[in-house]
């Protein structure tokens, strides 16, 4: 089933005109609106009248992270508060949060996107939906249970966190998705073999899962782990939220909502864009949002865009799950390392737990990056031998993958903090 | 004459072995011998005790990773020569040993071994007329 077929299954033309005019209309908003964009254009001299549609969206500057931290909390908002109707901001390792305002309209417009990113996933009316992403400022949540209420699923908002209960109520309200951040889907898992639960008696078939990256390993993993078939969502605050695209059922990449969300992918050294089906970093342009709509927007997540027909139906350009991003990258001893790359080496291994911590110094001059793994309790050996064996294992096979060389920990099962959240995956303790 | 050894993998942290003491202590259960194997990372502790399946249960409830192997436990006289003599047994046989740890009780010696051929070391220690211990009487050690 698609949600919106006229927009979901559009022709090419017909949706570069519906983008260009919703462009057009994004540029003058916030060119009257927001004295920081205005400026901002005519830095590089340009009004609102210069932008005629589409084609002319590179010359628009950029939009960073640290625009809505100098910004911060309100100074992007296009419109008075008393058209905001709901705030959300992201947690922000670092400094002020990031803030997001939504006018109703906004609202709206997110539940449409994420009812079509469920009915692509093969979410229906029938289906109980267990909301075990965190509720409150992170969109997650919310996002997730707006959308699944406007399409008329049944929510469960159980919100993240307290396992043994989302397991009870797995079995007891017979979930039939469950919404979370793929590293707590695994968690998920490991504590429903703890209990004892045996699958077969649950009714889970679709997870939706995102708000970090995750590999191709780890979706088997998962899917092979709880028994259902492991969508990726994808979505960041400062854009809407969870449901700027979606995989559908095919699994061959995300459908972006680019009638609200027009992206790009550009060079994220020269900032030039580059040409369809090249990787490079995913910039967005919100062109229907009100509260703070964002002008190309950095994501610093790197993939690239598919333009083909899907398999399903639809035309909406398909993103790949994304790379790795272009800030989480880890330079060590001048070799870019992702830790996702960690993590399908992991995955790739039956002896150890794809829970991992990468912890990277700097002695003297060289970076040196450790690598915590949790051993599995049944490869568990009594013999120092073959957990040194393992261990050397582990370093090869990171070091053939990365081109680096990594000391490898065997810790202690369930030793790597778990969390319902994004997991912390890198400690960089180098001072650069 | 198969002895169930635990072997409880553990890291190079303060504590650890002491908390496994605890455990094991309040579930009143005795350690007729153990060792622990180390690296710079990480060690094995080696444990016989009085009862190893409920040690086993009660590690694993505390999220400790515990495997049960099968030892043997060789009684020899505690004098010059007699593990020597042994150890030539198995050398003769073309038995390798993984690791033993070895203790003295007055007369006599108690060894712990994990030979690479279980069931064949079992046979010619015995056809030499060793003495070997019952897991039934090790354990109460």
């Amino acid at each position: 089933m698609i949600w919106n077929e006229k927009i979901e299954c559009a022709s090419r033309e017909e949706m570069e005109v519906i983008q260009s005019e919703r462009l057009c209309d994004t540029v003058k908003r916030i060119y009257h609106n927001v004295p920081a964009y205005r400026k901002k254009m005519q830095e590089v001299g340009l009004t609102a009248y210069d932008i005629h549609g589409i084609s002319d969206l590179h010359k628009l500057p950029f939009t960073i992270k640290t625009d809505l931290r100098d910004n911060y909390p309100f100074g992007l908002f296009t419109v008075p508060m008393s058209e905001i109707v709901r705030l959300h901001a992201s947690s922000g390792t670092t400094g002020k949060p990031i803030v997001v305002g939504y006018t109703r309209k906004d609202i709206q417009m997110w539940a449409e996107v994420v009812s079509r990113s469920l009915t692509m996933a093969g979410v229906h009316r029938d289906d109980i939906v267990q909301i075990a992403y965190g509720y409150g400022l992170f969109t997650g949540g919310l996002g997730l249970h707006y959308g699944t209420e406007n399409m008329g699923a049944s929510v469960i908002p159980i919100s993240g966190g307290n396992t043994h209960k989302q397991i009870q109520l797995m079995e007891d309200f017979g979930s039939s998705v469950l919404c979370c951040t793929p590293s707590y889907a695994l968690n998920i898992a490991e504590v429903m073999k703890e209990m004892k639960v045996d699958i077969k008696n649950l009714k889970l078939r679709v997870g939706i899962f995102g708000a970090e990256p995750w590999s191709e390993a780890m979706r088997k993993d998962i899917e092979a782990k709880l028994g259902i078939k492991a969508i990726d969502i994808y979505g960041l605050s400062e854009i809407v939220g969870p449901g700027v695209s979606c995989e559908c059922e095919h699994q061959c990449g995300m459908h972006v909502n680019e009638d609200h969300f027009l992206p790009e992918i550009i060079n994220p050294e020269t900032l030039e864009p580059m040409a369809p089906g090249e990787v490079g970093e995913l910039v967005f342009t919100t062109i229907t949002k009100e509260g703070i709509p964002l002008i190309r927007y950095r994501t610093r997540d790197l993939t690239r865009l598919i333009y083909d027909k899907c398999v399903c139906g639809r035309t909406l350009v398909r993103m790949e799950k994304c790379k790795g991003r272009s800030d989480d990258m880890l330079i060590i001893r001048g070799v870019n390392v992702f830790p996702s790359q960690v993590e399908s080496v992991l995955l790739s291994m039956s002896e150890v737990e794809p829970h991992y911590l990468i912890i990277v110094d700097r002695e003297g001059t060289l970076d040196k990056m450790s690598l915590m793994v949790e051993v599995q309790e049944q490869f568990f050996s009594d013999e120092i031998k073959k957990l040194e064996d393992l261990r050397v294992k582990i370093a090869r096979k990171l070091d053939s993958v990365l081109g680096i060389s990594v000391n490898v920990k065997l810790v202690e099962p369930k030793t790597i903090e778990r969390t319902a959240g994004k997991a912390k995956r890198v400690i960089d303790n180098r001072k650069i | 004459m198969l002895i169930k050894q635990l072997s409880i993998f553990l890291e190079n942290k303060s504590g650890r072995l002491n908390e496994v003491s605890q455990i094991l202590g309040s579930n009143g259960i005795n350690m007729s011998a153990f060792s622990v194997a180390d690296t710079s990372e990480f060690g094995i502790l080696r444990l016989i005790v009085s009862d190893p399946e409920r040690a086993c249960k009660v590690l694993r409830d505390n999220q400790f990773s515990v495997s049960l192997t099968d030892v043997v436990c060789l009684n020899c006289p505690n004098e010059p020569g007699a593990l020597a003599k042994a150890l030539q047994i198995l050398s003769d046989n073309k038995i390798s040993i993984e690791y033993l740890y070895a203790y003295s009780m007055g007369d006599s010696a108690n060894v712990v071994l994990k030979p690479d051929q279980l069931e064949l070391c079992i046979k010619v220690l015995q056809e030499h007329q060793m003495e070997l211990v019952k897991a039934s009487e090790l354990y109460k050690i």
